[in-house]
């Protein structure tokens, strides 16, 4: 009757939980019943083995991912803010940079990172500017939009109390763009991990110092399609955990005040 | 006895797409005086209070301050229509913000955030957030932030338009009492011809296409004035006087 009611917290755990065991049950007894083969489609007991016999290997794997995905993270964050508030400053900025900045995001990573890997020396370097090309715009684009919301009247204040623009900035636009920003960065956590995978994949590199992309290349060419998935889970949940801290974050930084934030029965 | 404080003359306002907001508006505002200006919506009220806060520049005549180089900044608070707070900063914070860019430190500044917090009557919520207080609370936190500077002059745009009637009430009386006290000069915009008349010694009556000063009404009301006084015939008979030339004055703009 009452479908639109909002569940309760535990519901809320319970729900996705039970679904998704039945759909890896569903799943185990159809491998079993067909006699699929391991190497078309192993079933979730065979993949949760293998990432128990091989989750060290692939765990210092998913761990050179990961800094190449956090270290892109964070550049696009300083460079991000730094390109917002500099296209903040002047719409003459703005204009000749915008563009440019859409450009970078419409190429698709695949196409150029092989460009990339020929120019940048380093490996890791290549890797990180790959990842970051890809997380860099939601910052960019929703801070800029942040820096520009700010409150009409209060911004008639500001020029009332002969605010510099440093004042403004920080006082009200920066404060103002805070919610758009963390929006951003939830996005651009999750498009880091993908940017890192996407250029681990077309670099192709082998050696001591492999990121999860390559081993799932690796376990693909000698198809072992167990340790696949059991790579491909892994990715999936450090992806999950980079979303749910980032998700986190915001909420913890936004609680006092934003509308996102505040507890709905109020 | 009185002052000038402010001389505009022939002052006029054509906006970026040809509208002609005001047109040749000659008034002088003197020191320590209670003035409303009264009209109906788009009369240019609220343009012709940010040409005397210095937000928007007229296209035409000029606004003189008695006192040239006291022009504005740190000498005029400014009451929004809106309350206009920051959402993320404290009731504190948001008194703090024009003695914050007026360079002053925060302990310089407790003093003062304190004592316009508690002209407002919002000493113990110091350390809310906005978004916990009712709207009439949130106008007053915008008032406290524009005596803190303690200003010369207040301007303030139909401040209490969208609250409810007691709490309009009891903002005016408090209105009123800050006035007294701090010896302010204060410019009221309303469109509330009870509003006008209950707070103001003189009402300056508007007229719209363009905006134009129609009539000036003076109120010969006594400075003390207190809730009782809306129940007087006096009071009656003057909001009669001041609603009869509104409506003239709206009539023959509409004409």
């Amino acid at each position: 009757m009452n479908e639109k009611a909002p569940l309760g917290r535990l519901p809320r755990l319970l729900a996705p939980l039970v679904f998704g065991l039945l759909f890896l049950a569903v799943w185990e007894a159809l491998v079993r019943v067909y006699a699929v083969p391991v190497y078309i489609l192993p079933g979730p007991l065979l993949i949760a083995r293998t990432l128990w016999t091989d989750g060290a290997s692939l765990l210092g794997a998913l761990w050179v991912t990961l800094r190449i995905a956090f270290a892109a993270l964070a550049a696009a964050i300083v460079l991000g803010l730094g390109l917002a508030i500099l296209m903040s400053r002047s719409r003459w900025i703005e204009a000749s940079l915008l563009p440019y900045a859409v450009i970078l995001q419409v190429t698709p990573i695949v196409a150029i990172a092989p460009l990339i890997i020929i120019w940048a020396d380093d490996i890791f370097l290549s890797l990180l500017i790959c990842a970051w090309l890809v997380a860099f715009f939601p910052i960019v684009s929703n801070t800029t939009l942040g820096l520009h919301s700010a409150d009409r009247g209060l911004d008639d204040l500001f020029r009332l109390y002969k605010a510099t623009p440093g004042q403004t900035l920080r006082y009200l636009q920066l404060p103002t763009s805070l919610p758009y920003f963390l929006a951003g960065l939830r996005i651009s956590g999750g498009l880091a991990l993908i940017g890192a995978v996407v250029a681990e994949f077309v670099a192709g590199t082998g050696g001591s110092e492999t990121g999860l992309a390559f081993r799932i290349l690796e376990a693909g060419y000698r198809l072992q399609i167990p340790r696949m998935f059991a790579a491909l889970v892994l990715l999936a949940l450090a992806g999950i955990v980079i979303y749910v801290a980032l998700d986190r974050l915001s909420h913890l930084v936004l609680r006092r005040w934003h509308e996102s934030a505040l507890p709905k029965d109020r | 006895m009185t002052s000038p404080l402010l001389t505009l003359s022939g002052v006029g306002k054509v906006f970026a797409n040809g509208v002609e907001a005001l047109s040749g508006i000659d008034l002088t505002v003197n020191r320590g005086e209670f003035l409303a200006l009264l009209g109906a919506s788009g009369c240019g009220k609220s343009t012709l209070l940010r040409l005397i806060a210095g937000l928007a520049e007229p296209t035409s005549g000029t606004v003189r301050w008695a006192d040239a180089q006291h022009e504005r900044s740190g000498r005029l608070g400014f009451v929004f229509q809106d309350p206009t707070l920051m959402p993320w900063a404290s009731v504190a914070d948001n008194v703090y913000l024009p003695l914050r860019l007026a360079g002053m430190s925060r302990e310089d500044a407790k003093p003062r955030i304190e004592e316009a917090l508690a002209a407002v009557d919002l000493g113990e919520f110091a350390g809310a957030m906005p978004r916990e207080l009712s709207g009439g609370m949130r106008m007053r936190v915008s008032i406290a932030r524009a005596v803190v500077t303690r200003p010369e002059i207040l301007l303030l745009d139909e401040p209490f338009a969208a609250l409810d009637e007691p709490t309009r009430f009891k903002l005016n009386e408090d209105l009123l009492h800050l006035w007294r006290r701090h010896k302010l000069t204060v410019i009221f915009v309303t469109h509330s011809v009870f509003e006008s008349v209950f707070l103001a010694e003189r009402v300056i009556v508007m007229k719209r296409r363009p905006g134009r000063i129609a009539t000036e009404i003076a109120v010969p009301l006594p400075a003390e004035r207190a809730a009782g006084l809306r129940m007087s015939a006096e009071f009656g008979a003057l909001c009669r006087t001041v609603s009869e030339r509104l409506a003239l004055a709206t009539e023959a703009a509409a004409a």
